[in-house]
């Protein structure tokens, strides 16, 4: 009987050492993923990507994407780079996406990380332009326009805009960024003439904000109409107005009695 | 030795085919990805089962290509034993060995012990973890495969995990990460244990129990001698083949053999009770 509970104990004591010890494990491990995964928001994707953190999940770390983008644009983050360890991504300053309209890239990849249903590159949306306009050339006054001009999308992705000048008769012509159709593929901030890029990719969710369900533009006509502004129902028609017998004015006086 | 050889060579073809761009044919590459899934000349995709299991577990659904590479690749080591990557492939195996022949060398006493079967439970904790998660956690932290892809792909900071391996296989523990720890060889432990045809087949009438094959041995608990007696070869899917004893057993009593040629001469040999 003394036996059983000693060796009871014994079982007790080693099945909460052990259990501890293995829950110990996993913190520091389940630790060391949150750490990895921490750096994502700053990750440029190749296209076709999937939401960032499915494509961590999906991603299998194989580097055929790189080896298949035949601009050397791809590269597989090595440890302790900033960029959550051995998944490709870009740096649009050193070499852009020149949006390969085969998408050798993500026809690479053997997992659907790089989801194969983009099917037209210029769908792709691997992060959106931002442009410094302290900084802008084209912003202080100078005719540079050279984003504007690289841009594969050129007129739909960045336009350029009228802007007035101070006093002066000329107007600046500034770049303006379309997230509808930019791409993000860096041509515009690796062309950007500034030391430091005035135009650079940024990942949608750290520039983009979003307006929310509950306005309403009014004064567009593509905006749905909620409340009821319903025009009241059409009067039902008037009865036949009665012919007086007498010429009116004549027995008004004595009506009603 | 001729295991450098094939790990080297691994590397070689899918460095050549990132670097160099070696192909077989115009646009066909030779060998494109890494261990953890690449192509083979076009044919056929691979890819790392263990590495597809996990994010299978996060919930995630595969495409066809790299399920197809794992079921390959799968076979491929159940056939010739699952620990054969580890001899035979894995990179990181060569800094453990060297880690290893340098304790050796220097005679550094083992102050720790572990159990061996530690690594199954990291292998459960990396797919418990996986699924908890939403990564494939063992993935994100091997070093494996940070060796790999930092041979191929270009330097990090890989080499310190690489580091504290070499430290603690020299110092703290012998043959601590490939024997005691690493979920992958675990996996292919579990993989190879009853399909490998390749093993290594024992002949009780010449062994002399000199346990020079033991020394060499960097799993010697699969050298079981009562269990070698009963079945015949070296049975555990924890060997991994890798050719440590056949050439130093001085009797010739351990030697590479297919399993249907070994259960033929133990039955020859009148001493066969297989299995």
């Amino acid at each position: 009987m003394a036996e059983a509970n000693v060796s009871r104990r014994d079982f007790l004591v080693k099945l909460a050492q052990g259990s501890s010890l293995a829950a110990t494990g996993a913190f520091l491990w389940a630790h060391l993923l949150r750490q990895e995964a921490r750096a994502q928001p700053f990750a440029l994707r190749p296209p076709g990507a999937l939401p960032e953190l499915d494509f961590n999940a999906m991603c299998i770390k194989c580097g055929q994407c790189v080896t298949a983008c035949p601009y050397d644009t791809l590269k597989l983050a090595p440890a302790g780079g900033g960029i959550p360890i051995g998944t490709p991504h870009f740096t649009p300053r050193k070499v852009p996406c020149y949006l390969c309209p085969d998408i050798p890239c993500m026809n690479a990849c053997p997992t659907g990380a790089l989801s194969p249903k983009l099917k037209n590159i210029n769908d792709s949306r691997m992060g959106l332009a931002v442009i410094d306009i302290e900084n802008c050339l084209s912003w202080k006054g100078l005719r540079c326009e050279i984003c504007h001009r690289e841009c594969p999308l050129k007129g739909k992705a960045i336009t350029l805009e009228t802007h007035p000048r101070q006093l002066s008769k000329h107007a600046m012509f500034v770049p303006l960024v379309h997230s509808d159709a930019c791409t993000g593929c860096g041509i515009c901030e690796r062309a950007c003439p500034t030391q430091e890029a005035a135009i650079r990719i940024l990942p949608h969710n750290l520039v983009q904000g979003k307006i929310g369900e509950h306005y309403r533009l009014g004064w567009t006509f593509d905006t749905e109409i909620t409340q009821d502004f319903k025009p009241a129902a059409p009067a039902a028609p008037a009865a036949p107005a009665e012919v007086p017998k007498q010429a009116p004015g004549m027995d008004y006086l004595n009506q009603g009695l | 030795m001729l295991r450098r050889l094939s790990q080297f060579g691994v590397l070689l073809l899918f460095f050549g085919t990132a670097h160099w761009g070696w192909q077989v044919a115009k646009d066909v590459p030779l060998l494109i990805g890494n261990l953890s899934a690449s192509e083979f000349a076009g044919l056929f995709p691979m890819a790392d089962p263990f590495a597809t299991l996990q994010i299978f577990v996060t919930g995630h659904l595969l495409q066809q290509k790299v399920i197809i590479g794992a079921l390959i690749v799968l076979a491929f080591y159940a056939l010739v034993g699952g620990r054969v990557y580890c001899a035979w492939v894995c990179p990181v195996n060569l800094v453990t060995d060297l880690a290893g022949w340098l304790r050796q060398r220097f005679g550094i006493p083992a102050p720790t012990y572990l159990g061996r079967n530690t690594r199954y439970f990291v292998l459960a904790a990396a797919l418990v973890l996986s699924a908890l998660m939403g990564v494939a956690a063992f993935e994100w932290v091997s070093p494996i495969g940070m060796m790999q892809r930092e041979i191929i792909f270009g330097l990090g900071l890989g080499f310190q995990a690489l580091l504290a391996i070499f430290l603690f296989d020299l110092l703290i523990l012998k043959h601590g990460w490939c024997g005691h720890l690493c979920p992958l060889g675990a996996f292919w432990s579990v993989v190879g244990r009853r399909t490998a045809q390749v093993r290594v087949r024992f002949d009780r009438t010449t062994c002399t129990h000199c346990g020079d094959c033991a020394k060499v041995c960097p799993e010697p608990q699969v050298l079981n001698l009562k269990r070698l007696d009963e079945v015949g070869y070296v049975y555990s899917g924890e060997c991994s083949n890798c050719g440590r004893c056949t050439p130093v057993c001085p009797e010739g009593s351990l030697r590479f053999d297919l399993r249907p040629l070994i259960r033929r001469h133990n039955i020859e040999a009148g001493k066969g009770h297989e299995q």
